[in-house]
């Protein structure tokens, strides 16, 4: 947290400032649009993908690029313990546990297979594993109907704390509270416990332990780390995290389908980590905001834009905003390899290039 | 018995394009060691160029086969272009840098690719124009069509005069050397931009070719056909040894016959509780089942040390 002030009471004052926007934020989005607390929402969870996958491709050095299996498990599970479907309806802090659990069960299925695998080759099998949860799901509707196929799961229960619903909108003080703002909130909470625990774990034995594998998996297994041990802790952690907010996506949607789930989303994910600096979990945090917010912020320019300068729709938003996503994923690899805020490593190693590229033009 | 043979023969079929693909795969990453995520969208291309002269041709009244040949003649620098272009701006200037960068580099390129071509040819399903007259045959039982005839011939034809550009020819020897050691290759005298910069031009010309069988056997182009098609490729690729010419067929030709043969015996098999819609499932599981019984591949693979 360098860019915090190093005097302990102004490092306090900057963050409760911080927090205080933060919680104020719904209220000042929803006079601009009741749409943007929802595109919010969305965006958190983004982040909290990001930063599970970080634990992945960042601290052990893992590419996973089948990680939005995990975000379905996890909201499958959820879809599937709190719907009419089943009829099941338990609460939400039962729920929770048993999605991040089971996603933390397919993270090690994923994992056990893969271990001696080199990078290229992981890429490849955690794609497919990504293709296959998806054509199950999509597929799991006979003879036992258990994903209900492509119709999806819809008329999923909301979060439930006492008798206040998170889907209703309520007065509280008089000021309106509307369903949305309340998951903002939730979020937001659990946001902030899933970076406590991130940054405990990168400055931990674990962290280190993932460090080394990441840098030198045959240094590192010479020196005591068991690295069977270290990766599977890895996968199942990282998709623990996916599952928690697979089941917040599922009952802030109301309904799940396997067409959320597809490879692109997967694709999306890794984008964030990398294009923001891999391993670092600020640098992943922006990356998902912005991958986030500016489709979005493009989808309500776009359109007028285009309309005033030529008469008509030329390019569709999705479209250009795909393009823009290629376009600048080949343009921050060529000229940003580390991403836009490089973690601790990179940037000495950046460093040390630079100084030996500045001596071999001196002598 | 019934529908072994028939879905031995469409197997094949199909088996044969992944074989073409695969082979640009596999020469792509023995000489660089990149998985060129944007093969697949290649392979669209090929496809959706040669379409749409088709359609423009149609009305010229000419032969249906001079059609199609002179459809696909024109694909094939198409694709070799934007080939090249792939490697000169996007890979080029990556070659030393970490593992990661040209892979994300590659998906990048591929969703450029695939939304450029939704730019021109619009959602919609392509179709391929009816200028070529289905004739079936029938042999034990099952049918073969002409189209599957073609697409077989093609690409034994293609397989055959790769193997013959790289291993009797000047060209194919130092696109050998420099798949084998790059440094050395260039103390002998090798240009390794170019050789690199070749396997790229002809794996395009390759894809365009499969592109084209691709699109007359299903019928359709679609700016999306490409992506599965890749993933696929590239599972039979390393099935047969990356890097590996003659694995890259092997290990295409019998993905093609595994998952048509598995597609047709799975309802059977399983007492009907999963079907043939999990087809696509199976190149991943052959993937992932190679991958942990035999890393290298059926036949080896061929890597070279990567600098």
């Amino acid at each position: 947290m360098r860019f915090l002030p190093g005097n302990p009471g102004l490092r306090w004052a900057a963050l409760a400032l911080i927090g205080l926007v933060l919680v104020a934020l719904p209220f000042a989005l929803s006079h601009v649009g009741t749409a943007w607390v929802r595109i919010t929402n969305l965006a958190i969870l983004f982040t909290l993908l990001a930063l599970g996958l970080n634990i992945v491709v960042g601290f052990a050095g893992l590419l996973d690029l089948g990680y939005v299996a995990f975000y379905a498990v996890g909201a499958y599970a959820y879809a599937l313990l709190a719907s009419p479907h089943f009829g099941l309806h338990l609460p939400f802090w039962v729920i929770l546990p048993i999605g991040a659990a089971t996603a933390a069960l397919f993270g090690l299925l994923l994992g056990a297979p893969t271990l001696k695998l080199r990078g290229d080759y992981l890429a490849i099998v955690t794609l497919g594993f990504g293709e296959i949860v998806r054509i199950f799901l999509n597929n799991l509707a006979r003879p036992v109907n258990i994903t209900n196929g492509p119709q999806g799961i819809s008329g999923i229960d909301p979060f439930k704390i006492g008798p206040v619903s998170f889907a209703k909108t309520d007065t509280v003080f008089g000021v309106m509270v509307s369903g949305p703002m309340k998951y903002y909130w939730l979020l937001l909470l659990v946001l902030v416990a899933v970076i406590a625990i991130n940054l405990r774990l990168q400055n931990s034995r674990i962290g280190r332990a993932w460090e080394a594998v990441r840098e030198d998996e045959i240094a590192a297994r010479a020196m005591g780390i068991d690295t069977t041990k270290i990766k599977l802790l890895a996968f199942a952690m990282g998709a623990s995290f996916g599952g928690v907010a697979g089941g917040m996506f599922a009952a802030i949607q109301g309904f799940i389908s396997p067409e959320s789930f597809v490879l692109v989303e997967s694709i999306m994910v890794v984008s964030m980590v990398v294009l923001g600096g891999m391993g670092n979990i600020w640098g992943v945090i922006l990356g998902a905001l912005l991958l986030s917010f500016v489709p979005e912020i493009l989808r309500y320019t776009v359109e007028p834009i285009q309309k005033a300068a030529f008469g008509k729709m030329l390019v569709e938003p999705e479209v250009l905003r795909m393009l823009i996503f290629g376009f600048s994923l080949v343009l921050v690899m060529l000229f940003r390899p580390a991403g836009l805020l490089p973690s601790a490593v990179r940037r000495r190693e950046l460093a040390a290039r630079g100084e030996g590229e500045l001596a071999e033009r001196k002598g | 018995m019934d529908i072994f043979i028939q879905q031995l023969i469409n197997g094949l079929t199909l088996g044969s394009v992944y074989a073409v693909v695969a082979l640009g795969y596999t020469m792509v990453y023995g000489i660089i060691q990149l998985i060129n995520f944007a093969h697949g969208e290649l392979v669209m291309i090929g496809a959706m160029v040669a379409f749409t002269l088709i359609g423009v041709l149609v009305p010229t009244g000419m032969h249906p086969l001079v059609i199609v040949l002179l459809a696909t003649g024109c694909s094939i620098p198409a694709c070799m272009l934007i080939g090249y272009a792939m490697e000169r701006l996007a890979y080029r200037p990556l070659r030393r840098a970490p593992r990661l960068a040209p892979l994300i580099t590659a998906i990048g390129v591929s969703i450029i690719l695939q939304h450029l071509a939704l730019l021109v040819w619009s959602r919609n399903n392509l179709a391929f124009p009816q200028i070529i007259k289905t004739q079936a045959y029938h042999i034990g039982g099952a049918t073969i069509t002409n189209v599957q005839i073609a697409i077989m011939c093609m690409s034994l034809i293609m397989m055959g005069g790769l193997a013959l550009l790289v291993y009797r020819t000047r060209l194919g020897t130092a696109m050998r050397a420099t798949a084998q050691n790059a440094q050395v290759a260039g103390l002998m005298g090798i240009d390794i931009n170019r050789m690199i910069a070749a396997t790229f031009v002809i794996g395009a010309a390759l894809a365009a070719v499969a592109g084209v069988m691709v699109g007359s056997y299903y019928g359709i182009a679609h700016y999306q056909m490409g992506a599965l098609l890749g993933l696929k490729a590239f599972s039979a690729a390393v099935l047969g040894g990356i890097g590996n010419l003659p694995g890259a067929m092997l290990g295409g030709l019998l993905l093609g016959v595994v998952e048509a043969l598995g597609a047709g015996y799975i309802g059977d098999l399983t007492g009907d509780v999963f079907g043939s819609n999990y087809q696509d499932v199976f190149a991943f599981l052959v993937l992932i089942a190679v991958l942990v019984f035999r890393p290298s591949g059926l036949l080896g693979e061929r890597v070279g040390d990567r600098a």
